[in-house]
């Protein structure tokens, strides 16, 4: 495992990306002990747009709070995926939505059924942003299982336990398969 | 005990800090990128018996902070540059009244409405003479999440003793970043609270000699009589046209930072032992320029930092001693050349002073800062 990894997680406003890097960088620093830095850009629009958040996890203190060279890139969107995966490193990891993002430019990109998976066996596609965390955490290892539920729990609504219970589960079978 | 280790945003973590701090009253009006300081003092105020209250707009907003501290309490507001803009006349009303509260800018991009969601440390000249007349200006600029915290804090306790308004200096790039910190636990971390007055209400005068600093004064309400007013005033509070009067009062402000400039300055070296370039950043910028240091540390060149946690009163002491020293100065900062320009007002030796500035909403990076050191090198 390395000693420091830098994660951006992009999409639409609204997909619930900033949501997902807190949770992850909650889970990384607060849970698993490592040095976190959490950070995010987006714009006036409270919907649309492209949104991103930014976890560099490290074991030594982090300066720099922003990525420069990607080691695990999600992009949910096309238009997240065309502005952010330019600086990818060259053994980085790269997630997509399969629904929203259909034109890949790169070789060995992993494409995923996360919005599809959120719609059809949760039924709520706002929850496509766990099941990418969880897949993330199955094929990287960035973070641990036990950290993430941890952290996710403790952030999502009183009552929504079970669906975000399930959508981790589902996000780690997800990776399983892409790992095969 | 198990610590308490949380992950935070610099707005988050000055919220927390005000509470910590003392504070029982808010009032403002929310703007990002500030919005979660007031969304984190309206959960937070009410459950300690504290008043949050949302006004019409940021005039209203400081005005609501002034009266409070007025009447005793430790008052905050928090907004962003144009805010910021509006709470200019009210700000020098709290110098001349000389009211302790907590001011908070988290800057982003302007001029005008700007860029809401990115930042700038493009107000630093208005922190300091945005409102009209010869003033004292405290301004405090944290670098991390903890020192959100820290500097709230301390921005609460200088507010109380030197008995006027503070202002905490934040950017967007602070504000909304997340790192984790160990909340200080109760009694960590000193607190001050003005002294009230012992004398008679016969005997007392709001603003006599020995309350300007550290001294005590008294509440509005608490049966002691006295005036405010934003017209020049004596002991008493009340308007004056005297030169004598006038004089003494415009020393009592100018005094206040003058005669404290080491309690207030504070700034933090790394590698300057015996560094032979010196980079000068604070706030957000610096968290560049302290990843940038250690870069060119790995590659054999004497490179340090200077960073100021006290923007204003400026670090002039500390600045020409160093200038003396170093053969090289890069300033680094997301502006224009507002805190070039202050390097250049203290550089008497003429030593070589490098400006690397962005101001297109971003982050320097750490390479754009490691450059210029390297290209001083060749």
């Amino acid at each position: 495992m390395k000693n420091r990894y830098e994660i951006r997680l992009s999409g639409s406003g609204g997909q619930g990306m900033i949501t997902a890097g807190i949770i992850l960088a909650e889970a990384a620093g607060v849970y698993d002990g490592k040095n976190v830095v959490q950070s995010q850009s987006y714009g006036p629009e409270a919907r649309g747009g492209a949104s991103k958040a930014e976890v560099i996890i490290s074991d030594k203190e982090i300066f720099y709070p922003k990525a420069t060279a990607i080691d695990i890139l999600l992009a949910m969107t096309q238009e997240a995926w065309e502005k952010y995966s330019s600086d990818l490193n060259p053994d980085a990891v790269a997630i997509v939505d399969s629904w929203y993002v259909k034109d890949l430019d790169k070789p060995g990109v992993i494409s995923l059924p996360l919005s599809l998976k959120a719609r059809e066996e949760v039924g709520l596609e706002i929850i496509a942003n766990v099941i990418a965390l969880a897949a993330i955490a199955q094929i990287t290892g960035v973070v641990s299982k036990e950290a993430l539920e941890k952290s996710l729990l403790s952030r999502v609504p009183k009552g929504t336990e079970e669906k975000n219970r399930m959508a981790l589960e589902i996000g780690f079978r997800l990776g399983k398969e892409a790992k095969k | 005990m198990n610590k308490d280790i949380r992950l935070l945003q610099g707005n988050e973590a000055c919220a927390l800090g005000a509470i910590y701090a003392g504070c029982d009253f808010f009032g403002g009006y929310p703007i990002t990128p500030s919005t979660e300081i007031a969304e984190e003092m309206a959960l937070l105020l009410p459950k300690k018996g504290g008043k949050f209250i949302q006004m019409e707009d940021e005039i209203a907003g400081i005005g609501t902070i002034l009266g409070a501290a007025a009447a005793g309490a430790k008052a905050m507001t928090a907004t962003s540059g144009p805010g910021f803009s509006l709470m200019m006349e009210l700000l020098g009303y709290g110098c001349m009244a000389e009211i302790p509260c907590v001011i908070v800018n988290v800057q982003r991009g302007g001029p005008s409405t700007g860029l809401p969601t990115k930042g700038a440390q493009a107000d630093m000249m208005q922190a300091r003479w945005g409102t009209h007349g010869d003033h004292p200006t405290i301004a405090l600029c944290p670098s991390s999440v903890e020192e959100s915290f820290k500097l709230t804090v301390k921005a609460f306790n200088l507010a109380e003793k030197f008995r006027m308004p503070v202002i905490l200096l934040l950017d967007e790039f602070i504000g909304h970043m997340r790192e984790k910190m160990e909340m200080p636990a109760a009694g960590e971390l000193e607190l001050y609270t003005h002294p009230q007055p012992t004398v008679s209400p016969a005997e007392y005068t709001h603003y006599g000699d020995g309350t300007s600093v550290g001294g005590p004064y008294a509440s509005m309400g608490s049966g002691y009589r006295f005036n405010i007013t934003g017209l020049t005033h004596d002991q008493h509070g009340f308007p004056t046209g005297r030169s004598d009067e006038i004089q003494w009062k415009m020393d009592r402000l100018k005094d206040k930072i003058e005669k404290h400039r080491p309690e207030l300055v504070e700034v933090d070296q790394e590698f300057m032992d015996d560094a032979e370039i010196a980079v000068f950043s604070y706030g957000g910028a610096a968290r560049s320029a302290q990843q940038a240091i250690r870069e060119a540390r790995a590659k054999g060149i004497k490179a340090g930092l200077v960073r100021p946690t006290t923007i204003w009163p400026f670090p002039d002491q500390a600045l020409e001693e160093i200038l003396r020293r170093v053969k090289t100065m890069i300033v680094a900062e997301i502006s224009q050349g507002q805190l070039l320009g202050e390097i250049q007002r203290l550089n008497q030796t003429h030593t070589k002073v490098i400006p690397v500035q962005r101001y297109d909403g971003e982050m320097l990076t750490p390479n754009e800062v490691l450059n210029a050191i390297v290209e001083v090198t060749k």
